[in-house]
């Protein structure tokens, strides 16, 4: 269970989020739409603390974290919980596919590294792309990386995974194989996920429940049926309707 | 033309043997180098208080002054005042001056790799819970090298051509060797000459050791 309350972030002089309250369910896939600079990203963000909020509290699984009082402990525990898949992937670029996703079992959970391999070499078949086990980053394409990056955010068995727009720096014909990856892992896993995304169509089909962000606030939330088919906010029609007419 | 070609190939011989105490001085000045500017640049990096002020007055002086002279005031001038250094030896304190002036050089190549390492990936290790230090070892500092790799070379190879600053305190390195035999025969050409020669020759294998390494650890640039 995931609770955020109050949270604020605020870069300068600009706030970009401001007060946003939620809980989010155990196993729940969540979906985050909104116009770009609504605060999206960084509403993921803050949830691992790579932005870090200047006012609000996060409760993730039992940790309490204040934002005004939050330690480096804190952080790593907060870490420990979540993995995130990146816009533009983020692989190690000295590592291989399959050492990027041993980094963080023998790094940060001190597996030993027969077993982490073992996890991978599962993890990579999942995604479909053993045969790749040795390849570089440089060496795959924008595709095969981010599914590189989702079995990576996998091996660190969180309970809670978040996306960060996973398919908004690849080209059109890619990004059906990683959303694909992505609706086969809402299928077989009961992990918590929050998603931010510019695919409806996926959106649609993968969510429990949509947040529209916009101005720093969630404006509206509600089942995919209720935000696509039967919403009367005709701020949210507009915006729905601009990205499928594009 | 007055070239001696037999006394020059007699030469070799003399001098060679030299090459080893070059050699040694180069590479030990190579570890110690690599090893002090990795600390100076990341304590540049992460903009340690007080630390990386230092460091900066460090790099200015030692780049803004001409080795011999560094070398000179260590070997000469700074024993007299501080009598922990009167037991250095030449050797030693050779190595010790190129480490202090090579680090400064190289110390801000590093930082300039460094910080080429694209964020997305340091977000990445913090996001899965990887400690400053461990991305700073396992992915920053590795990708840092590759793209330093060619100047790092040209630094190695400055290394070794200072070395013949050695003789200047009393090394007998192969310039030395060279200059006294010139000197007793009155050759000094052909004594440069063969000099050169090793120098040229020692440059070029270590250019080809690092076109080998380039190779290697670029599979992944």
């Amino acid at each position: 269970m995931i609770t955020i309350e109050h949270l604020k972030v605020q870069f300068g002089e600009t706030v970009v989020l401001k007060n946003v309250d939620i809980q989010i369910a155990n196993g729940e896939v969540v979906v985050l739409i909104g116009p770009s600079g609504s605060g999206k990203s960084t509403f993921l963000r803050c949830l691992n603390f790579l932005v870090r909020p200047v006012e609000g509290k996060i409760t993730l699984d039992g940790v309490v974290v204040d934002a005004k009082t939050v330690s480096k402990r804190e952080i790593d525990r907060m870490r420990l919980k979540t993995a995130m898949v990146f816009q533009n992937y983020n692989l190690l670029k000295n590592k291989t596919a399959i050492q990027n996703i041993m980094e963080p079992m023998v790094t940060v959970q001190r597996m030993n590294k027969k077993e982490a391999e073992a996890v991978a070499v599962s993890l990579l078949e999942k995604v479909g792309l053993l045969h790749k086990r040795d390849a570089y980053p440089k060496e795959l394409s924008g595709g095969q990386q981010q599914r590189i990056g989702i079995a990576r955010a996998l091996a660190v068995n969180a309970n809670v995974i978040l996306f960060d727009e996973p398919t908004s720096s690849l080209d059109p014909e890619l990004v059906g194989e990683v959303l694909g990856v992505i609706k086969q892992l809402v299928a077989e896993h009961n992990k918590t996920m929050l998603i931010v995304t510019h695919e409806m169509k996926f959106a649609r089909e993968v969510a429990d429940r949509i947040l529209f962000l916009e101005d720093g606030g969630i404006t509206a939330m509600g089942t995919p049926q209720e935000i696509f088919e039967n919403c009367s906010n005709e701020r949210i029609k507009r915006f729905i309707n601009t990205i499928n007419s594009n | 033309m007055n070239f001696d070609v037999l006394w020059f190939v007699n030469l070799f011989p003399i001098v060679l043997p030299a090459l080893e105490l070059t050699i040694n001085m180069s590479l030990m000045s190579l570890v110690l180098t690599v090893l002090l500017s990795v600390f100076i640049s990341i304590i540049r990096h992460f903009r340690v208080w007080g630390l990386s002020q230092f460091f900066g007055v460090y790099i200015t002086f030692f780049r803004a002054t001409p080795l011999v002279a560094q070398l000179f005031i260590l070997y000469f001038g700074l024993p007299s005042i501080i009598p922990a250094m009167k037991s250095m030896s030449a050797f030693q304190t050779t190595v010790l001056a190129l480490t202090l002036n090579t680090s400064a050089f190289m110390a801000e190549t590093l930082r300039a790799a460094i910080e080429s390492v694209d964020g997305g990936q340091l977000e990445a290790c913090y996001s899965m819970g990887m400690t400053r230090y461990q991305t700073m070892v396992r992915v920053v500092l590795p990708q840092a090298f590759v793209v330093a790799l060619p100047s790092l070379g040209n630094q190695f190879i400055g290394i070794i051509k200072g070395t013949a600053l050695g003789f200047t305190v009393g090394l007998a390195d192969i310039m030395a060797k060279a200059k006294i035999a010139a000197a007793l025969d009155l050759r000094f050409f052909e004594a440069y000459l063969c000099v050169t020669l090793i120098y040229l020759v020692s440059v070029v294998c270590v250019e080809k050791i690092q076109g080998i390494l380039e190779r290697r650890l670029q599979k992944f640039c």
